[in-house]
């Protein structure tokens, strides 16, 4: 078992791997994905407050957890990469980023479409998600800048490693200060905080959207990840015995 | 049906979301599978100039 | 066989010693104090002159101008902080020294803050009163000037161990720092205009109590390990 983890952290082995899995991730995350939209859109009833316009939910939630998630794990790799040692956790790392800020700007963009019908405006200064959305993609904005301004691979991830610590650690607070601050103000808040009281023919298309999301996330990051590897160690034998074999590439 | 599309006013706003959902997803897709490419073929220009040399 | 015993000073000695250095250097050179501070007094000139003097305006905004002013010039005077010792070298030199790096991270944002977030507060009264704020706020505001450049000292100071002697590291700097130092601007600037409409405002400050002591035992830690990465 943990000879497993061992090879894990082997690049050759962990491409190999990661390959093999991909389609795994993906065909039953589109799968679940479809399903979601689907149920969300035509089988699940309307909103007695909302109307048909909570449907937005289907999408904003999943976005807005993915950004979350795909932040922690983009530090939580960068972390075992900077006490580890280990490159691919770095790679990990590297390649959460633009995944990570992709969903937060969809769940900032839904966000902002779902308050026009609601509240009136395009952007609500008031609603704590929306704000805390926006600071993580500042957050996920300055990753990606440190680590393009650093030339050299292994100082870049060391650093943007230490930064995203700093900035996971600083997630919390971000939240907490925001909603402390649209408390302040009364502004309203788009996700109604009923959570799971809500009707089972809404909450089985949010649970398959978000867990289908979650599944295409990992499998766009092991594609990600897979080209990262292929990168960082292209001049190895490894590598070489890989391209110059006839057999399944990519 | 006309009315399931309309989304009951709400339709403009319901669906721009879904379709830029679906484009952020496209376009991750997209963009992951350029960069495999891109480094495969960069891996193989590499490797092929290393074994002219040999 | 054991190591040799080490005589030289002590934890304590070592935090004195960096924090007496860097203030004879801003001693040396004054300008790198009082720029920031003139930046502050310029930055709160500009809102009344873009807005027009209309006192209740003014009164009410000025906890966030006042608020959003000291958070730029901390993030000014933040780019200098590892950058002369970078540049003739004494970085290294610090590296190598066998005092814990953190100690010595902890004593450049202490000398840093007494120089730039120390006189931010001072300077602050006069601000506020030019800015017709009720006089019963001024205690509040400098308070939670004084908490909150300390954690944006300590905070800021991971940043540019970060980005020292990078191309551009300025914008870098801020692009890194300003998302890091909104909860700070959040709870400082809400905290005073609560104070100034007579709410309770126990929490803001508590919060900013908080942060402060979080930053001050941890940040140093995050500012060592960032300059042995940028300086390898």
């Amino acid at each position: 078992m943990w000879t497993f983890f061992h090879k894990l952290a082997s690049p050759p082995h962990f491409y190999r791997l990661a390959r093999a899995l991909t389609p795994w991730f993906s065909v039953p995350g589109y799968l679940l994905i479809a399903y979601g939209t689907f149920a969300g859109l035509f089988l699940a009833p309307p909103d007695y407050q909302q109307g048909d316009a909570y449907r937005i939910i289907y999408v904003h939630v999943p976005a807005a957890y993915l950004s979350m998630m795909a932040y922690m794990v983009m530090a939580i790799a960068g972390g075992i990469g900077l006490v580890w040692r280990m490159k691919l956790a770095h790679a990990v790392a590297a390649s959460a980023a633009p995944i990570g800020a992709s969903f937060t700007f969809l769940a900032l963009l839904t966000g902002s479409v779902w308050g026009r019908p609601m509240w009136g405006t395009w952007w609500e200064w008031g609603d704590p998600r929306l704000m805390s959305e926006l600071i993580l993609l500042f957050l996920y904005f300055g990753y990606m800048a440190l680590r393009s301004a650093i030339d050299d691979t292994a100082k870049a991830d060391k650093a943007s490693a230490v930064l995203a610590v700093v900035g996971a650690v600083n997630v919390p607070v971000i939240h907490y200060s925001v909603e402390w601050w649209s408390s302040l103000h009364q502004g309203p808040t788009l996700v109604r905080e009923g959570g799971p009281a809500m009707d089972t023919a809404m909450l089985y298309p949010l649970l398959a959207m978000i867990l289908g999301f979650t599944l295409v996330f990992a499998s766009l990051l092991l594609r990600r990840v897979r080209a990262e590897v292929l990168h960082r160690e292209r001049r190895t034998r490894w590598v070489r015995e890989m391209v110059l074999s006839p057999d399944g590439k990519l | 049906m006309m009315e399931k599309l309309s989304m009951g006013a709400y339709g403009g706003y319901v669906w721009s979301c879904y379709a830029i959902a679906l484009l952020v997803v496209v376009v991750n897709e997209w963009r992951a599978r350029r960069r495999q490419r891109v480094e495969y073929r960069d891996a193989e220009v590499l490797v092929k100039a290393i074994e002219e040399k040999r | 066989m054991s190591a040799p015993e080490y005589t030289g000073p002590g934890l304590l000695a070592g935090l004195a010693g960096m924090i007496h250095r860097d203030l004879l250097l801003v001693w040396k050179r004054p300008g790198d104090a009082l720029n920031p501070l003139f930046f502050f007094a310029m930055v709160c000139t500009l809102f009344p002159l873009a807005t027009g003097p209309s006192v209740e305006q003014l009164a009410f905004a000025g906890p966030g101008v006042l608020w959003v002013a000291a958070l730029l010039a901390t993030l000014l005077s933040l780019n200098n902080l590892f950058l002369g010792d970078f540049d003739d070298g004494s970085l290294e030199q610090l590296l190598l020294s066998p005092q814990p790096l953190a100690i010595l991270a902890l004593g450049k944002s202490v000398a840093h803050w007494l120089t730039s977030g120390l006189p931010l507060v001072i300077l602050s009264p006069l601000l506020a009163m030019a800015y017709r704020m009720p006089v019963d706020t001024i205690g509040v505001l400098m308070v939670t000037l004084a908490l909150g450049t300390i954690s944006l000292s300590l905070l800021g100071s991971v940043g540019a161990a970060l980005t020292v002697g990078l191309h551009r590291g300025t914008a870098l700097l801020s692009l890194l720092a300003l998302p890091l130092a909104m909860p700070v601007l959040i709870f400082g600037a809400r905290t005073v205009s609560l104070a100034a409409a007579g709410d309770v405002y126990s929490m803001g400050v508590f919060a900013l109590g908080a942060y402060a002591v979080a930053t001050v035992s941890l940040a140093p830690f995050a500012t060592a390990a960032a300059l042995r990465i940028s300086n390898e």
